[in-house]
């Protein structure tokens, strides 16, 4: 069957086999940060925006996102990156196979929400599982990036 | 891994019934289940065009369709304003916030899983069913019979909000399946309580009229929690025994009719299992 999607702001159509999952679909076009892991939805590893609310592609099928526009992290670049260089300087990485799917969802909080409180980055990073960090480190890198990101919207007073 | 052999959007409801009919065929609901349940899937049909993603308000009640996810369940306002924090509390320790952008109310209801803290909440709501075929079947009734062929389309809340909701769950960790959900539901004429995850599916205890329609005081809330933990039968599993189970059922009772009587007073805190 034919699929037309919008991926990382770009339009594209492809012939896609009716049962693929969004996640092999995305491994194909080369978006190599979408990981899999656990294939159960328990490890948000796979998360990608659909129409920029954060879903597990692991869960959902290719053709579902007929029309629709999907962002991986190749296509967040500038944000990511920002965000990335807080979480590194808190040395909150291990293995870093956790790392693309977390800092979607991140990304996604922070989208949603200017300033989280720890409890509300807690709960909204609860389906991203990091079997190395602890999650501290990504808490602090998180908080970090939030006070950074406050002063440069407010003109660095 | 699921193998899906054909894929097919179901422009009217009437096709995907049809479809539906078809033993190897599929609804799709959010398919985090069905991914995990079923190994091959002849036609997975997609109700996802059909407009049943919203809530409202009609002239019978809350009308929340099966697409709706558990993540709009967890932010809608009129959700809110009819239950309190109780529909957060129920749905938002499900797995994290990508899943519940997937997961649907419709898969959730039809799948009346034994540890479904939505079976839990919607039944202490009286919530009825909406099929497409059969009509309108209350929750509690519809939990009792055996998977079928037809589609939920919706789901229905009584229009007169309850006076005071309150759910509570205990979890080994906090986005495991529950261990024990509990909700309660206070109304002018009735006061409901489902207890689930027992680990059998979610039931209503009965032998309540005598607490309907007015305050309960301390006492009153220690003698129904301890009337539900020796009426609800339960189970066990790896997560824990009967006789855990049953410790939970007396605890999470009182603790969430208390948070309903204090919700009436309007300093109501949020559960916190
Ligand atoms: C890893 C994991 C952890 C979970 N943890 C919890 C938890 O802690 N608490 C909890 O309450 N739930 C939990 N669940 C269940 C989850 O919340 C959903 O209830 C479940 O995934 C079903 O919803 P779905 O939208 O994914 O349905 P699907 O998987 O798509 O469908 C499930 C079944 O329902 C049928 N169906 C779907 N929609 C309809 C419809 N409209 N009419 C008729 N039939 C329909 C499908 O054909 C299928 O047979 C968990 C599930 C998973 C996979
Ligand atoms: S691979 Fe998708 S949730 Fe783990
Ligand atoms: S750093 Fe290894 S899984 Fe998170």
């Amino acid at each position: 069957m034919e699929l037309t999607l919008t991926l990382n702001g770009k339009k594209m159509s492809r012939l896609i086999e009716p049962g693929v999952l969004l996640l092999d679909f995305l491994r194909g076009e080369g978006c190599c940060s979408v990981k899999r892991g656990c294939e159960t939805s328990n490890c948000g590893l796979c998360t990608v925006f659909l129409d920029d609310v954060p879903v597990l592609s692991c869960s959902i099928l290719a053709a579902r996102v007929q029309g629709r526009r999907v962002t991986t992290l190749e296509g967040l670049r500038q944000e990511a990156e920002e965000l990335a260089t807080f979480i590194a300087a808190q040395g909150a990485e291990q293995c870093g196979f956790c790392n693309p799917g977390f800092m979607m969802n991140a990304i996604a909080l922070l989208r949603e929400k200017e300033e989280p409180t720890v409890e509300e980055i807690r709960a909204y990073l609860a389906g991203n599982l990091c079997r190395c960090s602890g999650y501290e480190g990504q808490l602090r890198g998180i908080l970090a990036f939030i006070e950074w990101r406050k002063k440069k919207r407010g003109g660095a007073q | 891994m699921i193998g899906i052999r054909d894929y097919k959007r179901a422009a009217t409801l009437e096709e995907a019934y049809q479809l539906n009919q078809k033993r190897g065929n599929r609804l799709l609901g959010g398919m985090l289940w069905l991914k995990l349940s079923r190994n091959s899937v002849q036609t997975a049909i997609d109700i996802g065009g059909l407009g049943l993603d919203k809530i409202e308000e009609t002239n019978e009640g809350l009308r929340l369709g099966a697409m709706v996810t558990l993540r709009q369940i967890e932010l809608d306002e009129k959700l809110q304003t009819y239950g309190g924090g109780a529909f957060r509390e129920a749905v938002g320790r499900i797995v994290g916030v990508q899943f519940r952008n997937l997961a649907t109310l419709g898969g959730s209801i039809y799948g009346r899983f034994g540890f479904s803290d939505v079976l839990t909440l919607f039944l202490a709501l009286d919530a009825e069913v909406c099929l497409y075929k059969r009509g309108r079947v209350p929750l509690r009734d519809y939990a009792a019979l055996p998977y079928d062929r037809d589609i939920i389309t919706h789901l229905l809340l009584p229009k007169a909000a309850p006076l005071a909701v309150a759910y509570r769950s205990a979890r080994l960790t906090k986005t495991d399946f529950p261990l024990l959900t509990c909700a309660c539901a206070v109304k002018s004429d009735a006061l409901q309580i489902a207890v689930g995850a027992r680990p059998g599916k979610a039931l209503l205890l009965s032998g309540l009229e005598k607490y309907a329609g007015r305050r309960l005081d301390e006492e009153e809330i220690e003698e129904i929690a301890h009337h539900a933990a020796t009426t609800v039968p339960t189970g066990s599993n790896t997560r824990g025994s009967a006789a855990y189970r049953t410790h939970l059922v007396q605890v999470l009772c009182a603790r969430a009719l208390r948070d309903c009587f204090r919700k009436e007073d309007g300093c109501g805190a949020d559960a916190d299992s």
